[in-house]
């Protein structure tokens, strides 16, 4: 299958590795990525701030440079979600009716990658090695708005080496909530502080989510008090196999090319 | 999100809002800065961790146990749905069944006109003290108060209300207002204000229980007026409903002469049969049982049984104006079960009183700003991380996150002059939507590398609004090539 | 304009003048529990449901309701009340009364807070809530009765329990006073623990005939 790749603009920027990993999975598993060069945002940021009209350029690039894709896949279960519940609706309320029609049937090729994985490509395991203790954090959109429900943990049970640990009090929210963690910055800490003191209760030495804007919120807190306990996205740990694993991968894990 | 406001009488969509000066929607601090303190709150976070894990895990256990229960939910909502399409047509018929049973209905535009009803009611009867039910409207129009500037003597009683009444203190939580009190709490705030209460009163809820039903005892059989909220009322028969578990609510509908209820206008449901949708959501969703204690229904007077004079004021203050939302309006859908904000992650941390509002949690972080338009409450849509964990709860499938991020947008279009913010957004989304902008701005974010100087993460002391998150985060130092850029450089675009 | 007329023109304000046909309600939940009224597994659950509040039940054959409600008053009171303590619905059948007892009449109801326990029918009983309900007919008596009393006794019959509650409230009358209760009078207001007994009945007893 040709898979077209939607980095997403937070992984893109700040964690590139993410989306690299994504790439090298599913080219292990034997499927065409291509990674359309114009894409940039979901505009899940700006509808979420309250900038639903600006929003609609962002979509509108959106959906420009994923024309045409047979499957698109993102490593992000928030991205993925403002794709199929927010694009349309913010483009039909400004009166873009064919770009909320065309943002839908887009919506409808759209996946998140446990999602992908597990729905489409019917696999789970991946024939990745990643021997760590790891605890997953299932975040709030892949929770409750994708429901992608056991899809991650069936991948990671699958996952050779890698010895999966339950995640107490899981289903409650890092704190991170995008422009929430800075207009509400010490509410989302006293969160952070409690799910940060949860993973650490685990003695899990990676943390493991399938969004890296969480992962980088529960990272930040875990890098400031400088616990051991590093966070890993669910891609990465998934691309990681007997040949490149590395014991002090950390930023930039190590994948088979 | 620095609201200024306006000095003119609030509106929201044209239509008048709950009016200022009056009543409990407007805290007076916005939600970061009332939160701030409450977060250092030790035994306050204690106590509302403790309470609400308690009230999540049973009422888990009560759902879970029906097979039904997401056809039950959708016939809740699709119900609350129809009954607000043809609201006009419920009130009317609902006026016309309570009056042909002998009850006396009244119309109030707003908290005033509904404070000075009841007044007015009270005094007629010529007696000076009035029993309270627990109710969410007599608390949103500032009932107490406005009655005891009249000169009249208030008794709460419902337990958790009369520790907060006992207390000086504000309610938080709408099921249960004391509930950031601790057992230790309450009884040094029972042995410290009832009068006679015994000296070797322990901290044992059924002992504090106990005191309550003796303190109040008195009052219950020697009161002349009580004053109710109700949860449903059937427009086609006239019938009043009111669910509660200790029997303070039954003390009040049925022993004095005069009933005066105060509801909302969205409390009408159509029809008798509703109720046995409602009646199995509400309990499950509210206290986690599989049925409340007492549930009291009654039609206009009944001879020989009750009070022999019934009163209905039938309030809006500000609900026509969330009526008037077409995104907003599912939030009159409530059947305040409080089950949103038992999961509530921001509420467990902040408590009820940050939001300022007698309606706090994610239902109240929607329906407060609607009451009183936006701008009067202007943080709140915004004291959530849209965790989704309020819409999962809701007995009748309130898309609360839905609502925030909608009420964020007329926050933010409601602003005449630009915020720094909108500034910031606007430059940002017209970079995302062009390519090239967009790699350059990537580009441009290395700049962090020359502040970070080698190190893996940026700088802790930043400039606002990046200081909201690196005071107790660290943030990752851009990394020399994007992912887009070296996929470029390796496959050609 | 009227306060009437003005919340009303609100509201169809609000709603516009094009305003959608209300939808469809889909009535797809339990509307029934299968089992006919007075099921043997129905009064199990009752019982089951009861006591879960923390409530006790008698059960006996219909001829036997008069000595059981005597027992559930030994419960309830202790074994030394007597009759004069015991307050019952006008409309109680004569042999379930306890002999001698007083009945209640069109005294003011805030005397009956005077007998330490009363006796009442009920008009429908739902297994599956474990609720009794109480419809102000002669044999369930007036709201009063049945909570200023600290001991209530009610007696159910087999016929009358039903298994939910959509089958319940339909055989209940809404224009008539109705009390549903659901075990002994409780609170969850400390720190979200129930604790059974606050100003209503702080004993509850059910006789279950049949």
């Amino acid at each position: 299958m040709k898979v077209a790749l939607f980095a997403t603009c937070l992984v893109d920027t700040l964690t590139p590795s993410v989306a690299r990993a994504t790439a090298t999975l599913l080219q292990r598993l034997g499927h065409e990525v291509v990674v359309p060069p114009g894409q940039s945002c979901c505009g899940q940021m700006h509808v979420n701030t309250g900038y639903r009209r600006e929003a609609v350029p962002i979509v509108a690039n959106h959906v420009r440079a994923f024309a045409g894709a047979e499957a698109i896949v993102a490593p992000s279960g928030s991205c993925v979600a403002s794709i199929h519940h927010q694009q349309a609706a913010v483009a039909r309320r400004a009166g873009e009716h064919r770009l909320a029609d065309e943002a839908e049937e887009l919506a409808g090729r759209t996946y998140e990658l446990s999602q992908f994985l597990v729905d489409v490509l019917g696999v789970t395991d991946v024939g990745a090695y990643y021997p760590h203790r790891v605890t997953y954090h299932p975040t709030c959109h892949s929770l409750r708005l994708l429901k992608v429900g056991d899809r991650p943990y069936q991948l990671l049970r699958a996952v050779r080496g890698l010895e999966l640990v339950e995640l107490p009090d899981a289903e409650q929210c890092c704190g991170f909530g995008g422009t929430f963690a800075v207009k509400n910055a010490d509410t989302s800490t006293a969160m952070l502080t409690d799910k940060m003191a949860n993973v650490l209760g685990t003695h899990a030495e990676v943390c493991t989510a399938g969004d890296a804007s969480c992962l980088m919120h529960i990272g930040g807190g875990l890098s400031r008090l400088r616990a051991g306990t590093r966070t890993v996205h669910l891609a990465e740990i998934l691309a990681s196999t007997e040949e490149a694993v590395t014991p002090d991968q950390h930023t930039a894990p190590a994948v088979s090319a | 999100m620095t609201a200024t406001v306006p000095p003119k009488a609030p509106t929201f969509l044209g239509l008048p809002t709950a009016p200022r000066g009056v009543g409990h929607l407007r805290g007076d601090q916005s939600f970061p800065d009332a939160a701030r303190g409450a977060l250092r709150d030790g035994q306050l976070r204690a106590n509302l961790g403790h309470a609400t894990s308690t009230i999540r895990g049973k009422r888990a256990k009560v759902v879970d146990e029906l097979p039904d229960w997401a056809q039950l939910r959708e016939a809740g909502r699709a119900l609350k749905t129809a009954t607000m399409a043809r609201l006009d047509d419920h009130l009317e018929e609902l006026e016309r069944q309570v009056t042909a049973r002998g009850g006396v209905v009244h119309w109030a535009r707003d908290a005033n006109e509904a404070n000075e009803i009841v007044t007015r009611l009270v005094q007629a009867t010529g007696t000076s003290e009035v029993v309270k039910v627990k109710s969410m409207a007599t608390q949103e129009i500032g009932l107490n108060e406005a009655l005891e500037a009249a000169g009249l003597d208030v008794f709460e009683t419902d337990l958790a209300e009369l520790i907060v009444q006992l207390g000086e203190d504000k309610p938080s939580h709408i099921l249960v207002p004391a509930i950031h009190k601790n057992r230790a709490e309450i009884r040094e705030i029972f042995a410290r204000t009832i009068p006679g209460v015994d000296p070797d009163l322990t901290d044992d809820p059924r002992q504090l229980a106990m005191a309550a039903r003796t303190h109040l005892r008195e009052r219950f059989l020697r009161a002349r007026v009580a004053v109710s909220g109700a949860n449903f009322a059937v427009a086609e028969t006239g019938t009043l409903t009111v669910v509660e578990s200790e029997g303070n609510g039954r003390m009040c509908l049925t022993l004095p002469e005069t009933l005066i209820t105060v509801m909302g206008i969205e409390k009408v449901v159509p029809t008798w049969r509703d109720l046995e949708v409602f009646l199995q959501l509400l309990p499950r969703s509210s206290t986690g049982e599989r049925m409340n204690p007492y549930t009291s229904t009654w039609a206009g007077v009944t001879p020989g049984d009750g009070p022999q004079e019934f009163h209905l004021v039938l309030l809006d203050n500000g609900r026509t104006a969330v009526l008037a939302d077409e995104v907003g309006r599912e939030a009159l859908h409530c059947i305040r079960c409080s089950a949103c904000l038992n999961v509530c992650p921001v509420y467990e941390r902040a408590g009820g009183h940050s939001y300022g509002s007698v309606y706090p949690g994610p239902i109240g972080a929607v329906l407060s700003p609607m009451l009183t338009g936006v701008e009067d409450n202007a943080s709140l849509p915004f004291a959530s991380s849209l965790c989704g964990a309020c819409y999962d709860v809701c007995p009748v499938a309130i898309d609360i996150p839905s609502i925030l991020v909608h009420l964020r947008a007329e926050h933010v279009e409601a602003q005449e002059r630009p915020t720094a913010e909108a500034v910031a957004f606007r430059g940002l989304a017209k970079v995302m939507s062009h390519p090239r902008l967009w790699h350059l701005a990537q580009r441009a974010s290395r700049l962090g590398r020359l502040i970070a100087r080698g190190r893996p993460t940026l700088p802790n002391a930043l400039p606002p609004p990046v200081s909201g998150w690196t005071r107790s985060r660290d943030l990752p130092t851009p990394p020399k090539e994007t992912f887009v850029e070296s996929w470029v450089r390796e496959h050609g675009s | 304009m009227s306060a009437r007329e003005e919340v009303l023109s609100r509201v169809r304000q609000a709603l516009g003048a094009d305003r959608t046909a209300p939808e469809e309600v889909v009535r797809d939940y339990r509307l029934t529990d299968g089992r006919p009224a007075g099921d043997p597994a129905l009064l199990e659950l009752l019982v089951e449901r009861v006591e879960d509040y923390r409530a006790t039940v008698l059960r006996c054959a219909p001829a036997e309701v008069g000595a059981t409600v005597r027992a559930a008053l030994d419960q309830g009171l202790g074994s030394g009340w007597s009759a004069g303590d015991v307050v019952v619905a006008p409309g109680l059948a004569e042999d379930w009364r306890p002999a001698g007892c007083d009945v209640d009449d069109d005294r003011p109801a805030v005397q009956l807070a005077d007998r330490a326990a009363s006796v009442t029918a009920v008009a429908v009983a739902v297994a599956e809530t474990g609720t009794l309900v109480l419809d102000g007919s002669p044999a369930c008596g007036r709201r009063a009765l049945s909570l200023l009393p600290d001991c209530l006794v009610c007696v159910v019959t087999a016929d009358q329990v039903v298994g939910s509650v959509p089958e319940g409230l339909a055989r209940l009358d809404p224009l008539r006073p109705l009390t549903m209760v659901s075990g002994p009078s409780a609170t969850s207001d400390i720190e979200l623990q129930r604790v059974e007994g606050v100003h209503g009945p702080r004993t509850l007893l059910v006789v279950l005939a049949g």
